[in-house]
């Protein structure tokens, strides 16, 4: 095949060694003839972008699509007695029927809902440790202390501090208010595991606003004292404008945060309990698998999950793409 | 474009392939020659040491020069592997099983035994759980059920007396008044976040509910969800709740272990535990004295019923239907369950095993009343159930705890599950 149109990346790596080596034929001009008729070039030196490429592009190929290809291709088989049978579309239905896959997508809804709120804490902590409350160097590194931890670490501490008879609910009890079954009552258990995940991960978040803050011209903000504006005027005048590529960079890591790496907070803290009120796509995807002995459901539960970070990547791409204009 | 295209096809090629293979992919095989593979989850455990030792032993005698390597596979993946190896023909010559439903889905890849091991037939105990359609496909080594067990020290610190434990479901709600009164202590530990409690629920107090032909009809698969017994079973786990028997909390609490730690610290007189394994006379043991741990029949709701202790064989071995020699592995399954080797796994690893002539005395009155149970015990009235049918009815008695579903709802998506299942 003639490199009709070689990717950008591979031409100049063919074209370099060419020229170097043969400086009588070197003028730039030259070139285009030369492209178009590529048979005069020799065999080795057609093949090599391709070779250069091809490492790259097998272990995207070897690791990445083929894999993902496969488990798509699972999801259309059956489990079971039905093991290695193709059954069409049975397996997205059964899916779609379960009300605890249900369940697990309305978690992800819900997430998206409580992402302001992942993304706000962070930035109002970054805010006051930039604007040198007293005591901020002690409260810099103590935020940034759970990140280090791991989730079933985590997990297991609040699930001491969460139990029906745990130290908070005793606290509660002591100024009066009634025990909450945190982690055990439907309606509050999806929030005490996104809260614990939001504590156990926003440091993280911290230390990106805090490196947004580092590029905010000081200037501006002294000028702004000086013309007398208030606080709040100031974080929404000055710090927010300036620090618009940091938070919308912040959204798109928290929510691919959330969706991805809550599994071990969900095992070790509710188990997708209780009544199925904590599944979020990836647990269910681990208990057919695991639990229940259904891996190609789990594979179309995965093709499903993969369908929306699809959507979720290419949101931020998008977004990313639309912050790399603005510079 | 032409180069576009021709890309997108080759990445889109496999997928016109969709439904092709399996999900689940072939493993590992062993086996061959003068050696025999023996899969199993507990030759790893070193409490399990001696028992496989003695094992060894009584094989070496039965069949001089055979090699028997066992591998241990970790238990989360145990019926994956099994099942890939089944798909394949080829694995191991001997391999554990689970009693029940994991036996009976592959008795396709089973050796028939009880030619085999008739001499055992008298000796162990909880066979049904390793027959299947008038064939025994597996050789039990423990059994596992679901004593009600109580805290002998609590009753009597409630003027109650521990050696006469409550017959009836009013004595026992009544008992439980006394010694809530007296001592503070919840009438049942109780953990349903896993949604294991009601499973322990339902076995437990059952044979005090289900009248013998009811019981004897749900095991053999004809369960009518809506009869009666089966309702007051729903009924009375809602009521247990409501009455404050239970500890707070059972959503959030985890059966294992702080259910069984409640049991062990005193803070609650009644748990319906194991047999084997964990959470289990000898654990409890090691908090209580072994002396305060008592075992009582179910109270009994429906004065028809006649109380029994609910097991089934726990675990066993059976014999791979592509092994070279069927009589060499079942020689293997023989040893895997002498009295000696039994006697060890009860010893070490704290379980009941299946062999009836093990003194059991030693271990304290709990062992002793539950040995004693064992020859007129009937299985479990859960363990019938499938996996999808028991997921299901753990987020359903989370419901009925917390008063977003009624009984009768319940019941009928359980028959409906139980039915597709």
């Amino acid at each position: 095949m003639p490199i009709g149109s070689p990717p950008p990346p591979a031409g100049p790596a063919a074209a370099g060694p060419a020229g170097a080596s043969a400086p009588a034929a070197a003028p730039r001009a030259a070139r285009g003839p030369r492209r178009g008729a590529g048979g005069r070039f020799p065999r080795s030196e057609r093949l090599a972008p391709y070779l250069l490429v091809a490492p790259a592009v097998l272990v995207i190929a070897v690791f990445r699509l083929y894999p993902l290809a496969l488990g798509v291709n699972f999801s259309f088989t059956g489990d079971g007695d039905r093991n290695g049978r193709a059954v069409g579309w049975d397996n997205y239905a059964a899916l779609f029927a379960d009300p605890l896959f249900i369940a697990s997508m309305r978690n992800v809804g819900l997430l998206v809902l409580l992402l302001p709120v992942a993304v706000a804490i962070p930035g109002a902590l970054a805010t006051f440790l930039y604007l040198r409350v007293p005591g901020h160097r002690v409260y810099r590194s103590v935020y940034f202390f759970p990140a280090v931890l791991s989730p079933v670490i985590i997990g297991a501490i609040f699930n001491l501090l969460l139990a029906f008879d745990g130290p908070v609910n005793a606290l509660l009890g002591a100024v009066g208010a009634g025990p909450v079954d945190w982690l055990g009552d439907p309606g509050v258990a999806m929030f005490a595991v996104v809260g614990v995940h939001i504590w156990a991960t926003f440091g993280m978040s911290l230390v990106v606003f805090l490196a947004g803050f580092a590029t905010l011209d000081a200037s501006l903000i002294d000028a702004a004292r000086v013309d007398g504006a208030s606080l709040p005027g100031v974080v929404r005048h000055v710090i927010f404008p300036g620090l618009s590529r940091t938070i919308q960079f912040v959204f798109v890591t928290t929510m691919i945060g959330m969706l991805t790496s809550m599994f071990g907070l969900l095992y070790v803290m509710t188990g997708g309990g209780p009544e199925g009120s904590t599944y979020l796509p990836e647990y269910y995807i681990w208990f057919q698998q695991g639990q229940m002995g259904r891996p190609a459901l789990a594979s179309a539960a995965s093709t499903v999950l993969f369908g929306l970070m699809l959507v979720v990547g290419t949101a931020q791409i998008a977004v990313l793409r639309r912050v790399g204009r603005e510079d | 474009m032409k180069r576009r295209a021709l890309w997108s096809t080759a990445l889109i090629a496999p997928l016109a392939l969709y439904g092709c293979g399996s999900a689940a992919a072939p493993d590992s095989s062993g086996g061959g020659g003068d050696t025999l593979v023996v899969w199993d989850w507990k030759s790893g455990d070193a409490t399990t040491e001696s028992y496989i030792e003695q094992a060894k032993a009584d094989f070496a005698e039965r069949r001089p020069g055979v090699e028997v390597e066992f591998v241990a596979q970790p238990f989360d993946q145990y019926y994956n592997l099994l099942g890939t190896a089944i798909q394949s023909g080829e694995g191991p010559d001997v391999m554990l099983f689970n009693g029940g439903g994991q036996l009976r889905d592959r008795t396709d890849a089973l050796v028939p035994l009880e030619d085999y091991l008739a001499e055992d037939m008298e000796r162990l105990a909880g066979w049904e759980a390793f027959s299947d359609g008038g064939h025994v496909y597996a050789a039990p080594v423990t059994l596992q059920g679901h004593p009600l067990y109580y805290n002998k020290a609590l009753y009597e610190q409630a003027g109650l007396d521990p050696e006469a434990p409550a017959a009836t479901w009013e004595e026992f709600l009544a008992d439980c008044a006394q010694i809530e009164e007296a001592t503070g202590a919840d009438c049942f530990a109780m953990g349903n976040k896993e949604g294991y409690g009601i499973q322990f629920f339902l076995s437990g107090l059952g044979p005090g509910v289900l009248t013998a032909q009811e019981y004897d009809a749900w095991i053999a698969g004809d369960r009518d969800w809506t009869s009666p017994g089966v309702k007051r079973i729903f009924e009375l786990w809602v009521e247990a709740e409501q009455a404050g028997l239970n500890n707070d909390g059972v959503n959030s609490t985890a059966m294992f272990n702080d259910e069984f730690a409640l049991f062990d610290g005193g803070e609650a007189a009644h748990v319906i535990g194991l047999m084997s394994d964990v959470g289990h006379w000898k654990e409890f043991g090691e908090f209580l004295d072994p002396a305060d741990v008592g075992v009582m029949p179910a109270p009994l709701v429906d004065p028809d019923a006649t109380p029994f202790l609910p097991y089934d064989g726990g675990i066993g071995y059976g014999v791979a239907e592509w092994t070279e020699d069927p009589e060499l592995a079942a020689d293997l399954v023989r040893s895997l369950t002498s009295t000696a080797a039994l006697e060890a796994f009860y010893a070490d690893a704290g379980a009941i095993a299946s062999d009836t002539t093990i003194d059991a005395s030693g271990a304290g009155p709990a062992a002793a009343a539950i040995v004693a149970a064992i020859p007129t015990g009937r299985p479990a009235l859960h363990v019938a159930l499938s996996a999808e049918t028991l997921e299901l009815m753990g987020r359903l008695s989370q419901q009925l705890l917390s008063g977003s579903a009624t009984v009768d709802d319940a019941l009928g998506q359980l028959a409906a599950s139980d039915q597709a299942g």
